[in-house]
């Protein structure tokens, strides 16, 4: 089974530096990692090179082989044909430091220019509340194991040292996507994505999607959903190819549809402009057919809140409001909320409680047209 | 020394895995400036690979669970010589250090009223693991990186520099704790890179190192986890406690022989894989031990029941400690019923469909795929026995995790022993680096407030010793060659202090560790200081042998069977020796083994245990004077 294999190994550093020929012995099941540490402890003692956990979780051992960036611990020798020669060289995009050890300290910095995750301020740990559907978009680039074979594959930057200063590359487009994507996450990320991150760069060639380890889908679950929302504020040229392939889901654009319409109903009854008798039988069919639709109910929290208010219900309208601050991300969406708890706490007649509901929401969202209920003295609707 | 690059820290944390991130988050919080030193590249700790998930009684699956059981589980689980005060804090504490991490952006998998889902995991009596698939360790070390980079933007904004206060040096090894008279002053290393020598003034140094799995051939842990912190422990004046625990995984791949150690995630039998040998038999039914024996299924069709209705029935075996599997598998395998590469199977494609398999199990599916060309929604796995995680460490005080004997020094995570008594569950890992890396956080932090801005320092003839030791492998006489030592070393461990130990084969190992230690000494590495991996496995060899002497020494003293530590000729569980704790200290180049009586569970914890099962671990004196009427 064993076998005598050719390898060449990339010895050296940028300026001073050549491939060396190896012939070394391979074990069955062994993969390309298996071998340049025959080498080391063999052939070549001091030949440099990272790794860790070998069994690609630790995105540690990047490096080329025969030209493609890969996984060393990931890479079977049953890949390649016995009389093949083996090229192992560091990553292109990167500054060697030794043999296979690359400078990656580009991506340390990048990472640092990503505003890190910032939750609602009054969300207290342990009261998170977020349904699997709506974290799974952002789980899947939280799979990446940065190992930095997208970044070594981008043509942006892969032979132009020049873009790296404005160029974030596909991992940390994929942190900002993901960041985006977070149901908690309160700030606006996407025009920055093209503006501060060279998103516009981009010209969509799929090469990062192509070498992820982890199978992440950088350009169409990341790369083009952020290209197509901050198109209507600049024109991408990359972009029309792809629009076709993107339409939004259908059935969460019902839900939003039947969802805005039973809210501007309530926000009627509540202006005192209609009756909540007149409008209830229409109200309850768009939340149903909204509920319908919907593979959650998370963003109907507020709406069932202030329909359960105006019907009377003022136990339900406190829960359904409180459960939608744990749910909702957008200062609007909890400004709203809070108005319909100081509706609740003032009916039942709790003064300090429909101050500070008040002021929370004043807080989020200062213009809060429904605010008015609640001028000239302050509390009184 | 010409070539040294100083700097000055009030806390200095080695290590940069779960509990050495969350000890520098806490320290720098607490205003004091910290540095953070780890071997590798920043997110790539030994915890970046955990994978079944983090132990924290939420209550989010089943509501009856909270900290008492818990703590009991915990207790269990360690065979009752866990050190009390540390499995009750790591109990209570453990669910606020997971809500945390969803404040500081974390993304776990969910309940559907949209809390986080918590999964069974062997010898939990309630689903209580929070996980995100079976990549938890990843999604620990992320949130971790990214709280640490929060803090650094928040330095950029305040002082205009990210490092102001909080800097990470990767790919710097930490070669020694340095210390003026009783204290610690500070602590000295390289750069793997150029080789250059660093030394870090600094009062208070926590070590979060990780294991010594290393000096075992057949291991889930990676080429990190060399003993550094316990040797650096060792030799600043500390203790180890507990070191002839060791724990081995029951299941880690055994084919191809690359592969040979690798983890199968504990989640597999936790989501319904179920053991079998050679005949297609689930053997664990045969190897329930007396002290578990009412709280497990007595067929396979009760253990099969479980799954969904868990309380009705009781759980399968397969869910037993690890211990207690991994001795079955061995068993098994020796009486000639393995699998056909030495192992036994592990089978879940025949319990779950395919779509779960793949859902609930990606890098499992993935790895099993890459690396063996197994599809495991398909067919079984090979699984058997691997070196996994070591409950032995430092000594430390609970409560603040300082080392026990140095002043300044602190340790936690898995380089700290006694929370895990002589076993620790699955999942309790990740949670016992949280709380105790926060608490070794605050411990530095407020050791520091007691100083009074008195820091001592580092003396010049300290540094230049560290510096001369640290270069000795380039003047040896070339006899040796550091791998082939490391090799040697792997092997001994393996066969003569592995699972079953016996007390001539401990013997042996002993004295071939004398001879290794000689022939280290002659090692001699080629090349120069720039990234060489020869060089840094000769300076880690010394580490490694060192440890392995303190768990040779130790297992040869305990006369009885528990936990980690199961001894042929002395099959047994004995009350005698629940009581007492291994302590080893550094003799000159040997280690000595003292023992210590282990510290008494106070009335109120004793009490969340039924008399019967305290009959099965105590002593006749002990049970004696424990309070009336416990239930
Ligand atoms: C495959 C696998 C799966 C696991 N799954 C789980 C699980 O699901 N749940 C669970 O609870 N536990 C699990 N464990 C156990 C758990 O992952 C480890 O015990 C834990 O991660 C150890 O964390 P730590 O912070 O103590 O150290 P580590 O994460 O190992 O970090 C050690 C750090 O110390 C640094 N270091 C070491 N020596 C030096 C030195 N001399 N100088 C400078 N830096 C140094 C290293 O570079 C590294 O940064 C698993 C372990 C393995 C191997
Ligand atoms: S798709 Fe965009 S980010 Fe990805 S490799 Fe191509 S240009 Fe780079
Ligand atoms: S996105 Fe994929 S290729 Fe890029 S760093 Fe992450 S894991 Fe590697
Ligand atoms: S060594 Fe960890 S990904 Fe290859």
């Amino acid at each position: 089974m064993g076998y005598t294999a050719k390898f060449r190994v990339w010895r050296g550093t940028d300026e001073d530096g050549a491939l060396n020929d190896y012939d070394v012995d391979v074990n069955e099941g062994e993969v390309v990692l298996d071998v340049i540490h025959r080498l080391q402890a063999t052939q070549a003692p001091d030949l440099a090179v990272r790794w860790n956990c070998k069994a690609g979780k630790c995105g540690s051992c990047s490096a080329e082989i025969n030209g493609r960036p890969r996984l060393l611990c990931m890479t079977r020798m049953n890949t390649f044909d016995q009389s093949e020669t083996v090229t192992v060289t560091p990553l292109r995009a990167f500054p060697v430091i030794r043999d296979l050890v690359t400078n990656v300290s580009f991506n340390y910095q990048k990472a640092r220019e990503v505003p890190s995750f910032t939750p609602p301020p009054d969300l207290k740990a342990g009261d998170y509340r977020m349904q699997q559907i709506d974290v799974e978009r952002s789980q899947e680039f939280r799979k990446c194991i940065e190992c930095f074979l997208c970044q070594d594959t981008c043509h942006v930057i892969r032979d132009h040292e020049e873009n790296k200063p404005v160029f974030a590359g596909p991992r940390f487009f994929i942190r900002i996507a993901e960041l985006d994507m977070h149901p908690l996450d309160t700030l606006e990320r996407k025009h920055s994505a093209q503006e501060d991150y060279g998103l516009g760069y981009c010209n969509i060639t799929k090469c990062c999607t192509e070498v992820c380890p982890e199978g992440i889908h950088i350009t169409d679950n990341a790369i083009i959903p952020m290209k197509e929302r901050v198109v209507d504020a600049k024109y991408d040229p990359a972009f029309g190819l792809f629009r076709v392939l993107r339409a939004r889901s259908k059935s969460t654009k019902t839900m939003n549809e039947q969802a805005d319409r039973a809210w501007s109903l309530l926000c009627s009854v509540e202006a005192g402009d209609v009756d909540y008798a007149s409008v209830r039988s229409d109200v309850e069919d768009a939340m149903r057919q909204a509920k319908g639709v919907a593979s959650t109910g998370t963003v109907l929290a507020s709406l069932e809140a202030l329909d359960h208010f105006e019907a009377g219900r003022l136990d339900e309208a406190a829960a359904e409001a409180q459960a939608s601050l744990s749910w909702h991300r957008s200062a609007q969406e909890r400004s709203d909320a809070w108005v319909t708890l100081a509706r609740v706490y003032d009916a039942q007649e709790r003064p300090t409680a429909t101050v500070e509901a008040i002021e929370n929401a004043r807080r989020h969202w200062p213009d809060n047209p429904r605010l008015r209920h609640f001028g000239g003295d302050e509390r009184r609707p | 020394m010409t070539d040294l690059e100083r700097h000055s820290y009030d806390v200095v944390v080695i290590g940069a895995g779960g509990a050495g991130l969350r000890a520098a988050i806490e320290a720098r919080e607490q205003g004091k400036r910290t540095a953070i030193i780890c071997k590798s590249l920043f997110g790539k700790a030994h915890t970046v690979m955990a994978e079944g998930g983090i132990a924290a009684s939420m209550g989010n699956v089943n509501s009856k669970d909270s900290w008492q059981v818990h703590f009991r589980d915990t207790m269990r689980g360690g065979k009752f010589l866990n050190l009390w005060r540390m499995a009750e804090l790591h109990a209570k504490e453990a669910p606020q250090r997971v809500w945390e991490l969803e404040t500081w952006g974390a993304l776990f998998d969910r309940t559907p009223d949209g809390r986080i889902s918590q999964r069974n995991f062997g010898g939990h009596e309630y689903p209580r693991l929070a996980h995100v698939g079976d990549r938890t360790g990843l999604e620990l070390i992320r949130t971790l990186q990214q709280k640490i980079v929060s803090l650094q933007q928040e330095d950029e904004r305040e002082f205009g520099d990210p490092e102001a206060r909080l800097r990470v040096f990767a790919e710097c090894t930490i070669t020694e704790i340095l210390k003026e008279d009783e204290r610690v002053a500070g602590a000295f290393g390289y750069w793997r890179e150029s080789g250059r020598f660093i030394a870090f003034d600094a009062p208070a140094v926590i070590l979060a190192t990780g294991g010594i799995g290393k000096s075992f051939k057949v291991t889930s842990n990676s080429w990190e986890y060399t003993g550094d912190g316990h040797a650096l422990a060792l030799k600043a004046g500390g203790s180890l406690v507990n070191m002839e625990f060791i724990q081995f995984h029951p299941t880690g791949m055994v084919w191809p022989p690359s592969v040979k150690g690798i983890l199968v995630t504990e989640s597999v039998r936790g989501d319904g894989g179920v053991l079998k040998n050679a005949g297609g038999q689930r053997f664990m039914f045969d190897y329930v031990p007396d002290v578990f024996r009412d709280k497990y299924a007595h067929d396979e069709a009760e253990g099969d029941r479980w799954y969904t209705d868990p309380d009705n029935n009781r759980r399968p075996p397969e869910l037993l400690p690890r211990d207690e599997v991994a001795r079955a598998i061995n068993s098994e395998v020796k009486a000639g019923r393995g699998s056909p590469h030495g192992g036994v199977f592990l089978d879940v494609a025949s319990r779950l469909p395919a779509e779960t398999i793949r859902k609930k199990l990606p890098s499992m599916y993935h790895q099993f795929k890459e690396l063996a060309g197994v599809d495991i929604t398909a067919e079984a796995m090979e699984v058997g026995p691997t070196c996994h995680y070591v409950m032995g460490g430092v000594e430390v005080e609970p409560d603040t995790g300082a080392a026990v004997g140095v002043q300044g020094l602190f340790a936690a995570g898995e380089v700290a022993g006694g929370m895990h008594g002589s076993n620790r569950l699955g999942g309790n890992s990740l949670s016992d680096l949280l709380v105790f890396g926060r608490r070794a956080g605050l411990g530095a932090s407020q050791y520091l407030d007691g100083l009074d801005g008195t820091r001592p320092a580092i003396a010049g003839a300290d540094i230049d010793q560290a510096a001369a030791a640290a270069v000795a492998p380039f003047n040896g006489d070339g006899s040796e060659n550091p791998y082939t030592v490391h090799t040697e070393l792997q092997m001994t461990m393996n066969d003569l202090v592995g699972i079953i130990r016996r007390s001539e084969e401990m013997q042996d190992a002993l004295e071939k560790l004398e001879e290794l230690k000689r022939r280290a000494a002659a090692v001699t590495v080629e090349g120069h200081r720039q990234f060489n991996p020869g060089w840094h496995l000769a300076l880690d060899l010394d580490n490694m042998l060192l440890v392995s002497q303190c768990v040779a020494r130790a297992a040869l003293m305990r006369e009885e069977s528990r936990g980690g530590h199961t001894r042929e000729d002395y099959p047994l569980m004995s009350a005698e020796w629940r009581q007492v704790n291994l302590i080893c200290r550094a003799d000159g180049d040997d280690v000595s083994v003292t023992r210590q009586p282990l510290p008494s569970m106070p009335d109120e914890l004793l009490q969340l245990f039924e008399r019967e099962e305290l009959n099965k671990y105590m002593t006749d004196d002990e049970l004696t004077v424990l309070p009336e009427g416990d239930a």
